[in-house]
């Protein structure tokens, strides 16, 4: 302190302060600059429209791996968003306070636990389940889409339930004193006043699903093909990366760096939605 | 037709009710599952011994080191960084221009895939700085993955910080710095100590980030240009590849005790603090 | 007669709206200066401007002069840390830090690089006593400041500014929160202390202006409406306002 000064400390933070844009910048710089050039040498159009992925031949399309990140994260969403905004309306309008406290921190838990557990679970339980009844080879979409639902369960249920509460009890109280039952409250009142927080809940939650590599891996079967059913086998942008990566070369390696270029716009994309729905909520409060 | 509300209400609530059970049900499932299969291999033999045969047989040791140096490494340079800029957020400036683009780089920053953090580790600090796969280039990648996290969560730490106290350290002719050292932070601590914990669990059970900058060596390290393998990792190859289910239920066991472990423990911390809050 | 505070054409602002309207006061050394008048007539902020805690608020802007002991603490050169180290000030709710009660007390005296240990001992007793509170609390003071009774906490801040050894000390509204005993506690110490130092008294009770202080001032709307000794104030105001106010018919 002696050393620096005030004005000194001041500077000092500011500059650390710095430090996460900046590492933004550096991550879209670097990943840009390794595979924008390729996007533009290959074609944008070929890059992302053809069906055909063969690094051997030089054929680069990423159109089934885009495919099947959108239908893996459509299914995610229609497994887990149901899920979580059920149990998030239930914890914070219906549960007492005792079991709110209990259950909130073990579902967070939830997001805690490694994603190559939840790809290992896929696997060894979920895909032998399908395998049997359903048929296919187990590894599939709808694999994906399950263990991906689950995974996006906390992420979902923690927001919603922040935004639940963020509802000023004085909107229920006015409700309920009009004589309406909790629930009818609850559908008319409160969840049209936490909406924003809601959908932005979810859009996190897509966000997540669309960017998760390693349980998608293990659990989707990573053919290259756009799916025709949820059965099929399939592989994300996410996966295509991984998979790859480690012996990538050339024009090889330029091409998963420019999946991921497209995979950073996705979320960059999402992500600013999501803030923007966010700070529709804190507006609101 | 018009049904009665309180069968609705009555509709409504049981199927919140089970929706919430059956995700309960799920966690609890999937805790168990690893458990029961992975218990029966944990023991002291399998942490102390080293691999065999890539991992087929005998134990998990220099994963265990990895696991441990790792998110250690990322820690000692991101909860500086991260405290100083919550610091900066929250005591030296009002909402400007800056904040607002500091806020939102730390939320892009945080939405960010794994993934994305090991293609940038990769080729930044695996390929153009040449640090090779290393504890370094995987330290410093998971560094920035968990930036955002402790810079949240030391934010709203120091912002519970009651307002009367720095107030009350103006008054008695303390500086910004000095309330800042004296009454903020100490007070702030816990929170931020959760935030440290929460980090640590996610770097633990990092794969994807881990994978292609701090590579997959079974050695044991002997400085940070060393590459090494985390637990994580492991389990991901040995489940991956069908080396050995027993093993990698065994290393799955371990992980999610650890991970647990360490969350719970970032609870506990935050549930005394909110308890000697109010 | 000794002025330690004079303040010409005060004016205080916070965003739009103005809280004092041109004051102008003389703050007597070595004197009680009671401060009286309704809620939002502007008292509290004249304290924030004695001791410059007003800018910590944002969009605060003050005009005019205040002359300590002759140098104006408003100019650009006037170090604002030294100043709070000369005019101390006991707040409305007792706040002590979530530290012992010695820390508490040496707190300031530490930020200004006492460390020694005899000297810092000594002044924690020299503070307490003279806050009446040593006799309490002298076997316990390793225990947390927050565990002592709200009466306690008000003395132990009032300590916790004596042992700056400051010029002034300002107080506002300190027995708002606090029983009767607790109250005639601190104005016992007040009585003494004003010895040593110049005192400015907030206060919302009229009676206790009239108890202990030699001065009082009247204030209202922002606006300083009379001052005098306290007994020209309670037994022959020269205002009709500040009549209407110690008599109860205020409003």
């Amino acid at each position: 302190m002696k050393l620096v000064g005030e004005k000194g400390v001041q500077r000092i933070l500011m500059i650390t302060a710095l430090s996460a844009i900046s590492s933004l910048l550096l991550i879209a710089l670097f990943i840009f600059s390794e595979g924008l050039p390729f996007i533009f040498k290959y074609g944008a159009g070929n890059f992302l429209l053809a069906n055909e992925w063969d690094p051997n031949t030089g054929h680069f399309g990423i159109f089934p791996m885009i495919m099947s990140s959108v239908w893996v994260t459509l299914g995610a969403m229609v497994v887990g968003a149901p899920l979580g905004i059920a149990g998030a309306i239930f914890l914070s309008e219906y549960a007492s306070p005792i079991i709110m406290k209990i259950v909130k921190p073990t579902i967070e838990l939830l997001a805690a636990i490694p994603s190559v557990v939840y790809g290992f679970i896929g696997v060894m339980v979920l895909a032998p389940v399908i395998r049997n009844n359903l048929g296919g080879p187990g590894l599939s979409l709808l694999a994906g889409c399950i263990i991906l639902g689950i995974m996006i369960l906390p992420t979902v249920i923690s927001i919603s339930i922040d935004s639940i509460l963020a509802v000023p009890r004085s909107y229920r109280e006015g409700s309920l004193a009009l004589g309406a039952t909790t629930w009818q409250t609850t559908h008319m009142v409160t969840i049209k006043a936490a909406r924003s927080g809601i959908v932005a809940s979810i859009i996190l939650g897509l966000g997540r699903a669309i960017g998760e590599t390693m349980a998608v891996i293990m659990v989707a079967g990573n053919s290259v093909n756009i799916p025709n059913s949820a059965l099929d086998s399939v592989r994300t942008l996410t996966a295509n990366i991984a998979l790859e990566m480690s012996y990538a070369t050339g024009m090889h390696r330029e091409a998963l760096f420019a999946t991921g270029v497209i995979l950073f716009i996705i979320i960059m994309i999402l992500n600013s939605i999501a803030s923007v729905a966010i700070r529709n909520r804190n507006a609101k409060k | 037709m018009r049904i009665n509300p309180k069968y609705t209400q009555w509709g409504a609530v049981t199927i919140l009710t089970s929706a919430t059970i059956f995700t309960i049900l799920i966690l609890v499932f999937i805790i168990f599952f690893i458990l029961e299969k992975g218990l029966p291999v944990l023991g002291l033999s399998f942490l102390t011994e080293n691999p065999q045969e890539m991992g087929k047989a005998g134990g998990i040791f220099p994963t265990l080191i990895g696991t441990i140096i790792l998110p250690v490494f990322a820690l000692l340079i991101a909860t500086p960084l991260g405290i100083s800029t919550s610091v900066y957020l929250a005591e030296y400036t009002k909402e400007t221009r800056i904040t607002k683009v500091i806020r939102f780089g730390t939320d892009c920053l945080a939405g960010i895939p794994s993934i994305i953090f090991g293609l940038f580790g990769y080729i930044f600090f695996v390929i153009t700085l040449g640090f090779g796969w290393s504890i370094l280039s995987g330290g410093l990648t998971l560094a920035v993955m968990v930036l955002p996290t402790i810079i949240r969560t030391s934010e709203e730490a120091i912002r519970a910080v009651p307002n009367s106290y720095r107030k009350v350290s103006f008054s008695l002719g303390a500086s910004r710095w000095q309330t800042v050292k004296k009454v903020v932070l100490p007070n702030a601590l816990p929170g931020i100590v959760t935030g440290i914990m929460l980090s640590i669990g996610r770097s633990i059970g990092e794969t994807a980030a881990v994978i292609f900058t701090a590579g997959s060596s079974l050695r044991i390290p002997s400085s940070v240009f060393d590459s090494t393998r985390t637990m994580a990792v492991h389990f991901y190859i040995l489940a991956r590849e069908g080396i050995s289910s027993e093993n990698a239920y065994g290393t799955a066991a371990t992980l999610i005790i650890a991970v647990l472990f360490v969350n719970l423990l970032a609870y506990y911390t935050m549930h005394r603090f909110i308890a000697k809050r109010s | 007669m000794n002025i330690k505070f004079k303040i010409e054409n005060l004016s205080v602002y916070f965003g739009k709206e103005q809280f004092l309207n041109s004051v102008n006061l003389e703050v007597e050394a070595n004197k009680i200066l009671g401060i009286i008048g309704p809620s939002g007539s502007g008292k509290s902020t004249l304290l924030g401007a004695l001791n410059r805690m007003n800018e910590l608020e944002p969009y605060c802007r003050t005009e005019g002069t205040i002359l300590m002991d002759g140098v104006d603490i408003n100019s650009s050169t006037y170090n604002v840390i030294n100043l709070r180290k000369k005019v101390g000030i006991v707040f409305a709710m007792p706040v002590p830090l979530p530290m012992s009660i010695y820390e508490n007390v040496v707190y300031g005296v530490r930020l200004s690089g006492v460390n020694d240990k005899k000297r810092l001992d000594e002044l924690v007793e020299k503070s307490l006593s003279e806050a009446f509170l040593w006799n309490e609390v002298k076997d316990r003071l390793n225990l947390s400041g927050l565990r002592i009774s709200g009466g306690q906490q008000q003395r132990l801040c009032l300590a916790r500014v004596l042992a700056m050894e400051p010029e002034a000390i300002l107080l506002d509204e300190p027995s708002s929160g606090l029983d009767p005993i607790s109250t005639s506690k601190i104005e016992d110490a007040l009585n003494q202390l004003k010895e040593k130092y110049t005192i400015v008294l907030v206060t919302n009770n009229t009676k206790q202006a009239a108890r202990i202080s030699d001065n009082t001032a009247y204030f209202l709307l922002g606006d300083m409406i009379e001052v005098g000794s306290t007994k020209q104030i309670f037994t022959a105001p020269l205002k009709k306002e500040t009549d209407d106010y110690i008599t109860g018919r205020f409003g």
